[in-house]
């Protein structure tokens, strides 16, 4: 089994990139599956199934955040894939915090960027960026040469070894050098682990805290003067 | 990558029918225009061109560049990008002051005298747009017009990638025929995309689309040249007459007459 994680913020094109490239590993007969990770609503696993008719699953994250769930799930999902028939398992992830990635060692990773999300977003998006094999600025047809230009610039120098592919994925334009990558990517190995270190705070809004301000938190803190601090055992 | 001729090998057109126009090609200092009506196919041809087509993309086309095909997956240094492509939704999204904008991008190309490289930047877009673009403006403050000449003058400046696509920059407002004139100053390959008499006929040449097929090839020869020269007369007319009405004067008989009275055929 193959695995391909891809992420990307909200509305960026992930799901069009996907049809593309699932179209594209179709015509050559190579089977599929698609997961979606979403946090409250996704439709994008019936469009697929609609148009490819290959086997889809969607995962509704709700109280976890849409990373952790994608570690939570990722193992069954690879089993699910195997039986179904697939060789491929593609996996759409909502990506939303920017803290975390959801690429797992001996798969591929993409991030799917759109380029009208203005020149800074490759400097503060973090580990979703450097830690993936394949960046895809989407839109590319929208902005300035100069946007474009200073955007492709920035994500390489984010992630250095990277491979940048500009896409007008709407149109199929610069899918194919995607396909070639995902072509070559590994067996995923058990057990798998994740690429990239998860945060190193606990986060105390995620198990239920709801108060604003330091004093009420604990684990690794900061203050608006950006001192960190560490309150715990 | 030293760029001095990119060729064009036709492929199919929407029909499936295979394109009259076997092959063109373009070398430094060529103009060419594609001309032809509405949804023929003029835009997916610059498209091909910036994808370095090679019989993977619908119409089935190839491109080479110094008579090399460009492989699937190069990847360019940003800096060395060699094609600029301006197209009728490309924008600026930046907020950023012009000059600051202007200085990331001319540090990211590796620029070498950046302050002098945006001077001229400046001083090209600006003739080619009635209000002159001030440095510290916001890019998202500027007209319509005064957008469309700095993307322009950028490109070409800034960004000097040898080839240059420009689709339709007849609709952006700006001085249609000095863009041409400045352009030629500068050695690069330039495709137009219009529907602009006047580009059409001050290009080398023009392929004719139909269908979604290159159609024709016409070499624009003296008999057209003069006439361009004529029609230019009558654009510079038209645009001073739209000058006299921006500017809150009437358009008077008189002033028509001796306005029509200068063109000198």
């Amino acid at each position: 089994m193959k695995l391909v994680i891809f992420a990307g913020p909200p509305t960026c094109g992930k799901t069009t990139v996907i049809r593309q490239v699932i179209k594209r590993m179709s015509a050559r007969q190579i089977k599929t599956a698609f997961v979606k990770i979403d946090v409250l609503y996704a439709d994008d696993d019936i469009i697929i199934e609609k148009e490819f008719g290959i086997p889809v699953k969607k995962i509704y994250s709700g109280e976890l955040c849409p990373d952790h769930c994608n570690v939570v799930v990722l193992d069954e999902a690879v089993e699910w894939a195997e039986k179904a028939g697939a060789s491929y398992l593609f996996v759409e992830t909502a990506g939303l915090c920017l803290r975390c990635s959801p690429y797992v060692e001996n798969s591929l990773g993409i991030v799917v960027l759109e380029a009208t999300s203005g020149m800074n977003l490759p400097r503060k998006i973090g580990p979703m960026l450097t830690l993936a094999d394949i960046s895809v600025i989407t839109k590319i047809d929208l902005i300035s040469q100069a946007e474009r230009e200073v955007f492709r610039y920035r994500v390489l120098e984010s992630a250095k070894r990277i491979t940048v592919v500009e896409s007008n994925a709407l149109y199929g334009i610069g899918i194919d050098p995607i396909v070639k990558q995902i072509l070559k990517t590994n067996d995923v190995e058990f057990p798998m682990f994740l690429r990239g270190n998860p945060p190193v705070g606990t986060c105390t809004i995620c198990v239920g805290k709801k108060e604003i301000g330091a004093k009420n938190h604990f684990g690794v803190l900061r203050t608006l003067e950006q001192d960190l601090v560490y309150v715990g055992e | 990558m030293d760029v001095h001729k990119i060729t064009v090998y036709g492929g199919f057109g929407k029909d499936d029918s295979e394109e009259k126009v076997k092959e063109f090609s373009l070398e430094v200092g060529d103009i060419v225009s594609i001309v032809g009506p509405t949804g023929c196919g003029k835009t997916t041809l610059i498209n091909d061109i910036e994808l370095f087509a090679n019989q993977n993309t619908p119409s089935g086309r190839r491109i080479t560049i110094n008579d090399e095909p460009v492989p699937e997956d190069f990847i360019f240094d940003p800096s060395h990008h060699p094609i600029a492509l301006i197209s009728q939704h490309t924008n600026f999204l930046s907020d950023l002051p012009v000059e600051d904008f202007l200085v990331i991008h001319a540090k990211v190309r590796g620029a070498g005298e950046v302050g002098s490289i945006i001077t001229e930047t400046l001083n090209f877009a600006n003739e080619l747009t009635g209000e002159p673009i001030m440095r510290d403006i916001a890019m998202t403050e500027l007209s319509g017009g005064q957008t469309r000449s700095l993307l322009i003058a950028d490109a070409v400046v800034i960004g000097h990638s040898p080839i240059i696509l420009l689709d339709e920059i007849e609709n952006a407002g700006i001085h249609r025929t000095k863009a041409l004139e400045l352009l030629k100053k500068y050695k690069k390959i330039f495709v137009f995309v219009t529907h602009d008499p006047c580009i059409a006929l001050m290009s080398d040449f023009r392929i004719v689309m139909k269908n979604g097929a290159m159609q024709q090839l016409i070499t624009t020869r003296q008999e057209e040249k003069k006439v361009v020269s004529k029609m230019k007369q009558i654009d510079d007319m038209m645009l001073n007459f739209r000058q006299i009405i921006r500017s809150g004067d009437e358009l008077t008989e008189a002033v028509f007459k001796e306005n029509f009275n200068v063109l000198t055929f």
